[in-house]
């Protein structure tokens, strides 16, 4: 095989533009708001009222029990037909999102339940409701516990996001395939996506471990 | 209660007069608590004068550490009734208000066995939780108090360290400190030094006894009988959810008048 360098290095830039202005940007807003959502619904799981607990658990199960792209295809070409109108940016976000909550709310939930109940106890000796036990002395801990699962979430919504160039976001895969269908190069320029969501991987793990070893030094060991 | 319960306490239990003149701090009368088939307290009574330092003592699964939970708000019992200082009167006959379990928890402060300090701050920050976060006490005020705290029991210099820089003695004076901190009229301890190497039990008890010798009211639970001979007013030996005897440390340690309570102590002296 033949690889035309020259196409490699004028492609170079389109795609990683894609990544810059398309992938992150896609995949830090869907992670935030997913873990807000995971959030929320981890707190109702563990709330001990059976109708809040219910609720989330069907919504987790839905999540984790069906296709992202089907999520995603529900969301932008199924909506319209109820009347829904979305464009793509806020289709891709919100089906993101939501599938983020669903994981990373079984994530949350076992972090929590990871925190020694003796915690629990000690803050309410204190005299702490159990809203300022959480807040203050279970999810600090939790966060700790939950980094490296969540970090794994991160990068695979990452990944994902290359999902979003079926409903025309103008992301980092979509980029590739605007160019690979224009010069019909296509193992060299899907290669070439391939390493380039490689080294936005790459950055994102060495981040990961930064973030691990600095909340480390506050942890029992 | 289930028809098999006796009505009352077990025989022989005397109700003790105080031993000293001033009015109790503490009155707990018929204090029950079961956890599913498993009756834990059938029927405690105690009385905690102020400025005494009574021990429990029992065999393990006796149900001592339940009392002192029950008195936290950490575990709410089935029936009974909790009088403090006179002023809080709690019975457990229908269910206590989250206020009432407030309050309850506002008068008594407890250290646990194995510390419960918390991981992700500082000592300081362990000693000043509380009183800021939800006495809402002045920081500054707190903080000067707080390092005076830590200087008492010797860990002035470890203001700044976290939890998991420290020895097991040393985590457990913090977890004293921070139970003063909260300014209890009541301390609790739940077997303090029982998570301790040997040679770092001294250290602690040693803490535990200045704070008897300055007034505070204590009931600790403990397998430290020559410590409990030492320190405490009143010793309390429970057997199976019961108050078997209760009296003076000299005479429940050395004479004990129950069976009970003379297999235990003769145990603990010397287990060979």
């Amino acid at each position: 095989m033949n690889i035309d360098w020259h196409l490699v290095g004028t492609s170079l830039w389109p795609i990683v533009r894609g990544g810059l202005l398309g992938t992150i940007p896609l995949t830090l807003a869907s992670f935030v708001a997913g873990l807000l959502i995971a959030l929320v619904v981890a707190l109702m799981r563990i709330s001990g009222r059976a109708p809040l607990s219910a609720v989330a658990r069907v919504y987790i199960s839905v999540i984790r029990g069906t296709p992202l792209l089907v999520q995603l295809f529900v969301i932008f070409y199924g909506l319209p037909s109820v009347g829904v109108t979305l464009s793509p940016w806020p289709s891709a976000i919100i089906a993101f999102s939501l599938n983020v909550g669903g994981y990373a709310a079984e994530v949350i939930r076992a972090a929590i339940l990871s925190v020694p109940k003796g915690q629990w106890e000690a803050a309410h000796t204190i005299g702490m409701s159990r809203r300022q036990a959480l807040r203050r002395i279970i999810l600090p801990q939790a966060a700790r516990v939950s980094v490296p699962p969540l970090s794994n979430t991160f990068i695979s919504l990452v990944k994902d996001t290359s999902l979003a160039s079926l409903i025309l976001v103008a992301e980092l895969f979509r980029k590739a395939q605007e160019v690979a269908a224009f010069s019909q190069e296509f193992m060299v320029l899907y290669l070439e996506a391939a390493a380039v969501y490689w080294v936005f991987c790459l950055f994102l793990s060495a981040g990961q471990n930064l973030v691990e070893e600095r909340l480390d030094r506050y942890v029992a060991h | 209660m289930s028809p098999t319960d006796p009505p009352t306490g077990p025989p022989g239990d005397v109700f003790a007069a105080p031993l000293h003149d001033g009015a109790p701090l503490l009155r707990v009368d018929g204090l029950r608590k079961s956890f599913g088939d498993n009756q834990v307290l059938k029927s405690i009574d105690l009385s905690v004068d102020r400025g005494d330092v009574v021990a429990l003592i029992g065999p393990s699964g006796s149900g001592k550490t339940t009392v002192l939970r029950c008195l936290n708000g950490l575990e709410v019992p089935d029936g009974g009734t909790v009088d403090v200082a006179g002023e809080l009167h709690l019975d457990f006959a229908s269910p206590l208000s989250r206020k009432q379990v407030a309050a309850l928890r506002d008068r008594s402060a407890m250290v646990f066995q194995h510390y419960h300090l918390f991981p992700h701050m500082t000592v300081l920050q362990n000693v000043i939780e509380g009183p800021v976060q939800v006495q809402r006490r002045h920081r500054e005020e707190v903080v000067t108090e707080a390092e005076a705290l830590l200087a008492r029991v010797g860990l002035a210099d470890k203001r700044d360290s976290h939890p998991a820089e420290l020895s097991g003695g040393q985590q457990q004076r913090v977890g004293i400190v921070r139970a003063l901190a909260l300014r209890p009229q009541l301390l609790l301890f739940d077997e303090p030094t029982s998570a301790l190497d040997p040679e770092l039990v001294g250290d602690v008890l040693t803490v535990i006894k200045e704070l008897a010798d300055e007034g505070w009211t204590m009931l600790i639970v403990t397998h430290e009988l020559a410590f409990a001979r030492e320190v405490a007013d009143q010793v309390v030996f429970m057997d199976e959810g019961y108050v078997v005897e209760r009296g003076d440390p000299s005479v429940v340690l050395r004479e004990p008048r129950e069976e009970r309570t003379r297999q235990f102590v003769r145990r603990l002296l010397s287990p060979f």
